[in-house]
């Protein structure tokens, strides 16, 4: 099939199938309605389910049980709907479910607005609910690597046994643009076959049981290890990020989704006035790359994380950089889009302040 | 030669429980193990946990079990289900779990015609937490956080749970049934076979509310815990079959 003009939304639904995920559960919520609408008509037509739930809460214990009982499973929602899931996404991590979570940000905070945003990066990053976990935190900037990656999403969930989240923003869900959906890269990776399911003992060696529960503290303590050697695997393997005309870059503006595509337009503006502009682009979130500050440090002048947040990744590049160069922000929020313009009047700014 | 007459039920393992004497949990947990064996679903059963008194029944039934949030039980096993049709799902929940923080799961599951089982255990009182007032709890009834007895004004009124499902058309087999003494415990086995064959006949969503004791949170003795049951909790709680597939007498 050649390439179709579709809606990120209805894209990563259909990615989701091809990747092998039979069963979603979800529950309406503005930008992303159109994956449930998208799901509902779909799912039945290969042999799957979609359920409407009768609410995050429950949804994504579905996810739960159904990952928990083998099943590739994908939940979508937006930012509200994704802070109810937190309880829900806790568990998955402690038990050890494999599932693809897919955010499709609005502004906060609260019931914020419907627009695109990009303020639940920490939230993302870092865990989310209680306890100590990580899970891999992928943002693509464009519906077709929003497709390609979501079959590696539920690779990632399937090999570490780990939920997956999909950061994208309403920009993202709402825009159509042109897909490959039959093109997709199928992964290399050796996935484990999933004997710890509960799928009744007639049908595996044994008993399981899917739990998260341990009241013995040393017990505890060693669960929490062991996820933690798996958290640094994961660091370890599932950095990815692009860097774009970063080699004689002056400055760097560091951006992901959404917001890197602007920058990207904003690099062009800058070049024809003679300023040089890199950008470095986390795809995966969490882990956060690392290796294209190392190699940026020594020559750029500053950095910028350029955000539709009030300023939550400008932390991470911090650390990244650790002192080695000024890092500035600018940000949007609200549903407000930074426009290219403005983005190069702060770059001129900064310029301006580190000769 | 010595006769077996009683044998532990394949459904249960060797684990010792922590189950406070006199709770009649363990008794609960003897019927739907011997009811699966007994229908031979056990090998194709999988059981979801609360959080409750109950959280550690993953440990005690002797099929493949999955531990859920507090109240989110019935949302699992929908998950669970969904996957595997053919497979015999189950939860088993407090009153706590089912009827205060988990009442959107319960009501929507039932609403669904979920073909799952749900075992609703009702002591009317939070055991595990160390006896705070529960949904279920009678007027009158001196809590940890009614000290001065339950009041309407103050806590409002104890929830009827299976008269309320019985509302939904999804929900097939509804009952109520005790375990306090050997009769009723023959009633509550017989209720919770149904329940069970209602999923396997796939007639949709089943439940049996089974009142059960708190002798430690109640203050009371094992004996006395079963007068008060009998006495207190069976006037507001009625025992009785509110639906089933084989019609209701």
């Amino acid at each position: 099939m050649a390439r179709i003009l579709m809606k990120g939304n209805e894209a990563l639904g259909e990615a989701a199938i091809k990747a092998g995920a039979k069963f979603y559960f979800g529950y309406p919520i503005t930008p992303q309605n159109e994956v449930s609408a998208y799901m509902a008509e779909r799912l039945p037509e290969v042999g799957g389910v979609f359920l409407q739930a009768e609410s995050e809460v429950s949804a994504i214990n579905m996810v739960y049980g159904a990952g928990g009982a083998g099943a590739r499973v994908l939940i979508t929602s937006s930012s509200p709907g994704i802070s109810l899931m937190q309880e829900g996404i806790s568990y998955i991590a402690g038990a050890e479910i494999p599932a693809v979570i897919v955010n499709v940000m609005r502004g906060g905070p609260g019931l914020g607005g419907i627009q695109p945003g990009q303020a639940d990066y920490f939230q993302a990053t870092r865990g989310g609910g209680h306890g100590d976990y990580f899970m891999v935190v992928l943002a693509p900037e464009s519906i077709q690597e929003m497709v390609d990656i979501m079959q590696e999403a539920f690779d990632i969930a399937d090999q570490y046994r780990n939920p997956v989240m999909i950061l994208a923003d309403g920009m993202m869900g709402q825009m159509m643009e042109a897909v490959d959906l039959d093109n997709v890269e199928k992964s290399d990776r050796n996935l484990p076959p999933k004997t710890w399911a509960t799928t009744g003992m007639a049908h595996h060696q044994g008993k399981n049981i899917i739990n998260s529960l341990e009241l013995d503290p040393a017990k505890l303590e060693k669960h929490n290890l062991d996820l933690k050697k798996k958290y640094d695997e994961m660091a370890k393997n599932e950095v990815k990020y692009e860097m774009y005309k970063c080699d004689d870059a002056d400055i760097i503006a560091v951006a992901y989704g959404t917001t890197a595509r602007i920058v990207k337009n904003t690099i062009d503006m800058a070049s024809r006035e003679g300023i040089k502009m890199g950008l470095i682009r986390p795809i995966s979130l969490w882990p956060f790359p690392q290796e294209p500050f190392d190699r940026t440090a020594d020559r750029a002048k500053a950095y910028i994380s350029v955000e539709m947040s009030m300023g939550q990744m400008v932390e991470d590049v911090r650390l990244a950089v650790n002192g080695r160069k000024p890092v500035h922000f600018y940000g949007r929020t609200g549903g407000m889009i930074p426009e290219p313009k403005d983005i190069l009047a702060e770059i001129k700014n900064i310029l301006g302040g580190v000769k | 030669m010595a006769k077996v007459i009683y044998e532990k039920p394949k459904g249960i393992t060797d684990a010792i429980t922590h189950y406070c004497p006199g709770c009649t949990h363990g008794i609960i947990h003897g019927l739907v193990a011997e009811s699966l064996e007994e229908l031979g679903v056990l090998g194709e059963s999988i059981g979801v946990a609360p959080v409750g008194c109950a959280v550690l029944a993953y440990n005690y039934f002797n099929c493949d079990m999955q531990e859920a949030a507090h109240g989110r039980a019935p949302a699992v096993a929908t998950g669970i289900k969904r996957v595997l049709p053919d497979r015999t799902v189950f939860t088993y929940q407090g009153d706590g779990d089912l009827a205060a923080i988990g009442t959107a799961e319960i009501v929507h599951a039932a609403a669904r015609g979920e073909n799952i089982t749900v075992i609703f255990v009702n002591n009317a009182i939070y055991g595990m937490t160390g006896g705070q007032m529960a949904p279920t709890t009678l007027l009158g009834q001196v809590t940890t956080t009614t000290p001065y007895g339950r009041k309407p004004e103050a806590n409002g009124f104890p929830i009827r749970i299976c008269e309320m499902l019985s509302t939904l058309e999804g929900a097939a087999y509804v009952a109520r049934v005790s375990v306090h003494d050997i009769n009723n415990i023959r009633k509550a086995k017989k209720a919770i076979k149904e329940a069970f064959q209602t999923q396997i006949d796939r007639k949709g969503f089943s439940i049996v509310e089974v009142l059960s004791t708190c002798p430690t949170n109640w203050g009371l003795t094992p004996a006395e815990a079963i007068k008060w049951l009998k006495n207190n909790m069976i006037p507001h709680y009625p025992l009785a079959t509110f639906k089933s597939p084989w019609g209701v007498k």
